[in-house]
């Protein structure tokens, strides 16, 4: 059987499920009443398993078998979510991911064992669970079928009297029938019909589950009503069931030629039935309240009625109502790449029409001037669409995090709490991808060199437990995400000795820096602080890594930190990398974009305004002193033959640092489509990247960020 | 054509020097565009250009292959150049595109990878009438590391 057409699905859902089950025993190991909680543990598992059985992924699906036991139990109240348990589940799904990775880049499970996890799963179940329980224990190990039926309807199996012998097969009569029911049954026995309860099975390899039970259905419809399904039509359809589920129909015929004729539907492997019977004494009281009520509720209209089920209305009262599903639809990433690449060249031509508007006559003509209006707004609101559409919230990231503090919390014996505000703010996809790593970096290093111990919290008046805080927002075009902790903060004069230690900085150099700048220093390949090397951070691959993602990103890091009170990292991202507003620039013949984000002000000033303190050039504007950069010198600008009396300089901000950028010519502010000028020109990172100008010329995007 | 033995050749000119790069790689052959420098490049980036809203970096081949600096004519052309079926595509410029040729196996002499021959990028040469024609190695002459 072919699969792999679902794989890419079913790592997307795995991914996802996964997640949610990290995230509810978490809540569930604080709230271990929390009934929704634990449901919603137990979906996640079982839909885990029945995917991964589908895919034929037995290491996978034996394991979360054994996880879901144990949820049932939680989930009947004869267990509860220890500290140590919630250990082993977690370490479970560590597993579970690590299987997932490797179907991911080979599509099998890879060689990896579990036998350890599920023998502590099993001991947990034996040691954990009552007496009472070792009836559907010992039939749960008997047979790999879903445990929650028969939880649900042990009780009930009593109720539905039978004709034949009991067998382990025929599941249909352990199930628990409702009082309306009853009620059809009993109408169906007086009018002589016969009641058939069937348990069917479907083929292990059967892919579209859903389907295939509608078909059994509508050939059983076609020969009887249906009275029951369990699972409810609805979960049949969304292929909520392993791969039996059991039917009660009103027919004429017998429960052997059913048999037949189900099987006569493909990929059902077997097919067990047998009448179904009320007790003499309930059949009769049925039948007197039947007889009490008005003839009205005839039996087609019951059929009817019963019918509903097929469409999907709820069997059951109790059931959770199912979560509304998402409006949403899954889209490959690369299919909203073109989408977005088509919107660009859109701008592209529109920036061009515009440029040739103004050239020629045409704004007499009214019309033509309002219709390039209008296409402009059209293409900036379709552009704005499309990129809405590949936001994404940083949720998608962060949400790994409550769980990796945790563990970190135990790893490192350090009480700590992980607070995050934000997580709805949107990122592009592409930024999203990447940022996960790095912020991951941030938490691992507040937890491991940021907090204190809880002794020595105590000791300086803190909580003990220490607070780690994720916070994300949107300023303007940027989006902040600041990592911060309560912790004992960064020790200056200890990195400043450590500079000096490893050559980085000269004596003299370090005595004049500003504590920012020392800061700074940790920003800087292969420098750690932290005296130990653990195997959580201070591997040497620290903060400059973080930097030169987030700097890849387009965006920057910047530290701050005050001693004994803890330290935060600030990091600031574009919100989309495709498209941005510009200040065009000439330098030379040579046209330029400025990024408008990092623009502070521009200013016009005398030449004479610029002086020379120690052999650089700055400019004194408002009681700030700005370095001054010639643009046309550092990219290599062929010069104008004399200097004139007049400077313009545009004003640029990094962080809290400002600098002169000294250009020929203002040619204005610019929406500009962002391209990549590719891998093979190494350019320093000087050039960020390309525009296409509306005459089809190309200008360079220069990152100012190195220059600073 | 389809011969197992026998390969397709672009033969081009710089200066005197033919060469030949193999036809698999050529994604399209334009006329000359107007390149927009990019500073702080390798010098034998020349910049870039906009073909139809894409932007291409644009080598000389010339400079790369250590000759004397271009001379833009009529009949300079830049040969685009896709290392691979889905790589980013880059341009190289040359004299003359002469015509497409199909040289035997027999016909090329290879070379033994030397120091000295990774100099010149070359993968043999081959005799196509009188004519010696140099056969590029694409791939080495693209992907070679960064001084």
């Amino acid at each position: 059987m072919d699969v792999s057409q679902y794989l890419e699905i079913f790592i997307e859902e795995t991914k996802e499920h996964l997640q949610s089950l990290n995230e509810h025993i978490l809540i569930l190991e604080k709230e271990p009443e929390n009934e929704e909680t634990i449901n919603e543990i137990f979906r996640a598992a079982h839909s885990l398993k029945g995917m991964s059985g589908t895919m034929g992924y037995k290491k996978m699906q034996r394991l979360t078998h054994d996880m879901e036991n144990v949820f049932s139990e939680i989930r009947n109240g004869k267990m509860k979510a220890t500290s140590e348990l919630v250990d082993i589940l977690f370490k479970g799904i560590d597993v579970l991911e690590a299987y997932l990775e490797n179907v991911q880049t080979d599509g099998t499970e890879g060689d990896l064992e579990c036998d350890d996890l599920i023998k502590a799963l099993n001991q947990i179940l034996v040691s954990g669970t009552s007496k009472a329980d070792t009836s559907s224990e010992q039939s749960s190990k008997q047979s790999s079928e879903q445990k929650k039926k028969k939880d649900e309807t042990k009780v009930a199996a009593t109720e539905v009297s039978t004709k034949s012998s009991v067998g382990e097969k025929h599941k249909y009569k352990s199930v628990k029938l409702e009082d309306h029911e009853k009620k059809a049954i009993a109408k169906a026995t007086s009018l002589n019909l016969n009641v058939i309860g069937m348990t069917i099975y479907i083929q292990e390899y059967c892919v579209l589950k859903g389907a295939r039970a509608f078909m059994v259905n509508r050939t059983i419809e076609e020969y009887g009503e249906i009275i029951k399904l369990n699972p409810s039509a609805e979960d049949l359809e969304d292929e909520k069931y392993d791969f039996d589920y059991s039917a009660f129909v009103i027919t004429k015929r017998t429960p052997e030629e059913m048999i037949k004729f189900i099987m006569g539907v493909s990929e059902v492997k077997e097919v067990v039935a047998g009448y179904i019977k009320l007790e003499e004494a309930e059949l009769k009281s049925y039948l007197d309240i039947l007889k009490q009520e008005e003839l009205n509720i005839s039996l087609p209209k019951l059929a009817k009625e019963q019918k509903g089920l097929q469409t999907g209305s709820p069997v059951r009262q109790k059931k959770p109502a199912k979560p509304i599903a998402n409006r949403s639809v899954r889209v490959d990433i690369e299919k909203l790449d073109v989408l977005m690449n088509l919107a660009s060249e859109l701008i592209i031509v529109k920036n061009s029409l515009v440029s040739s508007s103004s050239d020629l006559q045409h704004q007499l003509d009214l019309a033509f001037y309002d219709n390039i209006e209008y296409l402009e707004r059209i293409s900036t609101n379709l552009h704005e669409s499309v990129m809405k559409v590949r936001m994404v919230p940083i949720e998608s990231v962060v949400n790994r995090f409550p769980r990796m503090v945790r563990d970190l919390s135990k790893k490192l014996d350090k009480q700590m709490e992980l607070y995050m505000d934000g997580e709805d703010t949107e990122l592009d996809r592409t930024v999203i991808d990447e940022i996960g790593d790095p912020l991951m970096h941030l938490i691992r290093n507040a937890a491991d060199h940021g907090l204190e111990r809880s002794e020595e919290r105590e000791k300086l008046g803190k909580n003990p437990v220490g607070s780690i805080f994720l916070d994300a927002y949107q300023a303007g075009n940027n989006v902040i995400i600041e990592v911060r902790d309560d912790g004992r903060g960064i020790d200056v004069d200890k990195i400043k000795e450590k500079a000096i230690a490893r050559g980085v900085v000269s004596e003299e150099q370090a005595a004049r820096m500003s504590d920012k700048e020392i800061i700074d220093i940790l920003f800087m390949p292969s420098f750690s602080t932290s005296k130990e090397v653990t195997d959580i951070s201070g591997r040497g691959v620290g903060l400059d890594v973080v930097k030169t993602k987030i700097e890849a990103l387009g965006g920057d890091i910047e530290a701050r930190t005050k001693l004994g009170e803890g330290s935060n990292f600030i990091i600031r991202l574009p919100l989309t990398l495709a498209i941005m507003q510009a200040l065009m620039v000439k330098l030379s013949s040579e046209k330029y974009a400025l990024p408008l984000g990092n623009i502070q002000t521009v200013e016009n000033v005398d030449r004479t305004d610029i002086k020379t303190v120690s052999g650089k050039e700055v400019l004194y504007l408002r009681g700030d002193v700005i370095p001054i950069i010639r643009l046309a010198d550092v990219l290599d600008c062929k010069k104008s033959e004399e200097e004139e009396d007049q400077v313009l300089v545009v004003v640029v901000k990094k962080g809290e640092k400002l600098a002169g950028m000294v250009v020929d010519e203002l040619i204005g502010q610019q929406e500009i489509v962002i391209k990549s000028i590719g891998e093979y020109i190494n350019n320093h990172k000087v050039i960020s990247g390309a525009t296409i100008l509306g005459n089809g010329e190309v200008a360079l995007i220069l990152d100012v960020n190195p220059l600073i | 054509m389809g011969d197992v033995s026998s390969k397709q050749y672009i033969d081009v000119r710089l200066g005197s020097n033919l060469y030949g790069i193999d036809i698999k790689y050529i994604d399209n052959i334009i006329v000359m565009h107007n390149i927009t420098r990019v500073p702080k490049s390798q010098p034998y980036f020349l910049g870039v250009i906009n073909l139809r809203g894409e932007i291409i970096p644009i080598m000389s081949l010339r400079r790369k292959l250590g000759l004397e600096d271009d001379e833009f004519t009529e009949s300079t052309r830049i040969m685009i150049i896709k290392p691979e079926p889905s790589a980013a595509p880059v341009g190289l410029i040359v004299d003359e595109v002469n015509e497409v040729i199909t040289l035997e196996e027999e016909n090329i002499e290879k070379f033994n990878y030397t120091d000295e021959t990774k100099a010149d990028y070359s993968e043999g040469i081959g005799k196509h009438g009188d004519d010696l024609i140099n056969i590029l190695n694409i791939l080495e002459l693209i992907y070679e590391k960064n001084e």
